[in-house]
């Protein structure tokens, strides 16, 4: 395929995914805005009005990257998974294998389609964050990096684990049992100075206390670790689950036989 | 010579241990209308499935007009469209989007796209549904969607995996046309069937495969040549209540009251026709009843099977 054609064929890859999220609106856009409307109202005004200073801004202030954070991190992993094991599901896959179309752009069209909606989420819960607090952006390379690296790494997981599915069970135990708790122990809601220090040491073993803090830091200028090793790590996820998500292709584990 | 479809020696085993496929041979000449016959469970899903890329071979090659999918995999599937025999496209997504997204999936801009997607569902009848979902159309519009799926990109091998299952008599001639012309067109089919009406109907080449092996690749012509006896259906003038006794014929009646007789090779149809006439019976038309390939596939598959008995009896 020449180049104009590779780029047409991600192109649609990319198109079909936003048109299947977007149709479902009901059922992607809209639950997220809801429930981080609901952490706004009762973590950052409630109870965080009580709470006080956490790392020098209000209560809300600091939570609010985080939430964006976890919204963006938990909607491109969902919108690939999804989409990814319906296709197979449904064997529409197959309208893919049988196309020219490489696996690296198969990836990349599904992690960009992730990211479709994991940025667009992002942006939904940043613009009501601003009904509740101020933002201000202390480093906007580092909040787009950190943003758009993350959402991608999410994507790359989400794909893997479609590919590993062999039913819609398989689908949610990741989210459920992994990323949830993840996410909510990643440092979204508190800084990990406040834990004692053996739990501190636990917390700097999970990989999302990294994209939280480094995409804080971006919005508050503050961060439990350094930003630029949250960078660097995200970067190594990502190389490691895209290898990992090509292999898995040109096996065509679990969608060839 | 360049083979629309070359296969060498292609082998599939699943880790049960099961071979599918032990090591066929097959060439479709570039213009065939090329069928592929077989029982159920044959292999024949599984060849047409390692040639559109969704199953792995084990062993062989497979070149599509000469290029082979092991190192030059594009450029074979952009000479291929597939016609699975499992509905495989979007429930939720509309006619026309699934046609134009395959399109894009082959690198045919979006405006393109359309021109082509709207040329072939016109074609196939279903313009008029292009903006219903997948999942609201009949069977037999389903069947049609996936042919011009596979056709948007103008493919030079088309390759349809029982395309008229459970599909009426009437769409299923419809079908019949279409194919046809596409094939007068310069594009070259390869089909499996269960209806072997169909495949004597359109195709010029059949290959039988049985067990995993091809048992018989041949010309239809050749193939019928082997026929021992022919069977020909006669409308009568004067319906009657029994199959007459005819000399040197066996006839029957059918359901329809029509008198089918089996001639013989070198018994001549003349001779026939005299022993009709002995006995006051008149012939209003005669036609070949379609089933001469059934009856030789079937009269295949069953020595095929002895044979295979016959060596484990061997073996064992």
């Amino acid at each position: 395929m020449t180049l104009h054609a590779l780029w047409t064929a991600f192109c649609t890859i990319v198109l079909r995914e936003i048109r299947r999220f977007t149709r479902i609106w009901p059922q992607t856009l809209l639950p997220p805005a809801v429930t981080m409307t609901l952490y706004f109202i009762i973590f950052g005004n409630l109870i965080g009005s009580r709470i006080g200073e956490m790392g020098g801004f209000d209560y809300m202030q600091f939570i609010v990257p985080g939430l964006i954070m976890m919204a963006v991190i938990t909607n491109s992993y969902a919108n690939v998974v999804s989409s990814f094991f319906s296709m197979k599901f449904q064997r529409s896959i197959e309208e893919l294998l049988v196309s020219p179309v490489p696996n690296w752009t198969i990836l990349a069209g599904y992690v960009a389609g992730g990211m479709a909606r994991g940025l667009s989420i992002g942006l939904v819960v940043t613009l009501l964050s601003l009904a509740f607090t101020r933002l201000s952006i202390h480093s906007l390379p580092m909040v787009v990096m950190t943003v758009f690296l993350t959402s991608a790494l999410f994507s790359l997981g989400g794909f893997i684990n479609a590919m590993l599915a062999t039913k819609f069970d398989d689908i949610s135990i990741v989210p459920t049992f992994v990323l949830t708790p993840l996410t909510y122990l990643g440092g979204v809601f508190y800084s990990i100075d406040m834990l004692p220090g053996f739990w501190q040491g636990v917390s700097m073993a999970n990989p999302i206390l990294y994209m939280v803090n480094g995409f804080r830091f971006g919005i508050l200028g503050v961060s439990d670790v350094n930003p630029f090793v949250s960078l660097g790590m995200i970067l190594v996820f990502i190389v490691l689950l895209a290898t990992i998500a090509l292999r898995m292709l040109a096996r065509g584990k679990g969608i060839r036989h | 010579m360049t083979y629309a479809l070359e296969i060498e020696g292609l082998v599939k085993s699943y880790s049960s241990g099961f071979q599918a496929l032990k090591g066929i041979d097959l060439q479709v000449q570039e213009g065939d209308f090329f069928a592929l016959l077989g029982p159920n469970g044959a292999g024949k899903s599984t060849t047409l499935g390692i040639v559109s890329s969704l199953v792995n071979k084990s062993g062989g090659r497979v070149k599509v007009f000469g290029h082979d999918i092991d190192t030059e995999l594009s450029a074979a599937k952009l000479n291929l469209g597939v016609v699975p025999q499992e509905f495989n496209f979007n429930q939720f997504e509309k006619v026309f989007d699934i046609v134009t997204t395959q399109a894009g999936y082959y690198g045919i801009p979006l405006k393109q796209a359309r021109i082509s997607a709207e040329k072939y569902l016109r074609k196939l009848g279903l313009w008029d549904k292009r903006d219903t979902p997948s999942r609201m159309l009949s069977g037999g519009m389903k069947r049609r969607l996936m042919i011009a799926r596979a056709l948007v990109h103008e493919p030079r091998l088309l390759i349809l995996d029982e395309p008229t299952a459970g599909v009426d008599i009437e769409l299923r001639r419809s079908m019949w046309q279409f194919l046809e012309e596409m094939n007068r067109q310069g594009t070259t089919i390869i089909l499996t069937t269960h209806y072997l009406e169909e495949a004597e109907a359109l195709c010029r080449n059949i290959a039988i495969i049985d067990h995993g092996e091809i048992i018989r690749h041949t010309s239809k012509r050749e193939l019928l040549k082997q026929l021992s006896v022919e069977t020909f259906v006669l409308d009568l003038e004067q319906p009657v209540d029994a199959a007459p006794e005819l000399e040197g014929f066996h006839c029957e009646l059918n359901d329809d009251g029509a008198l089918e007789a089996e001639v013989a090779k070198g018994q001549g149809l003349n001779a026939l026709f005299v022993e009709l006439e002995k006995q006051g019976i008149k012939v209003i038309s005669m036609r070949t009843k379609a089933n001469r390939l059934e009856e030789l596939f079937v009269r295949m598959v069953e020595d095929n099977a002895r044979e295979t008995n016959r060596q484990a009896e061997v073996t064992a």
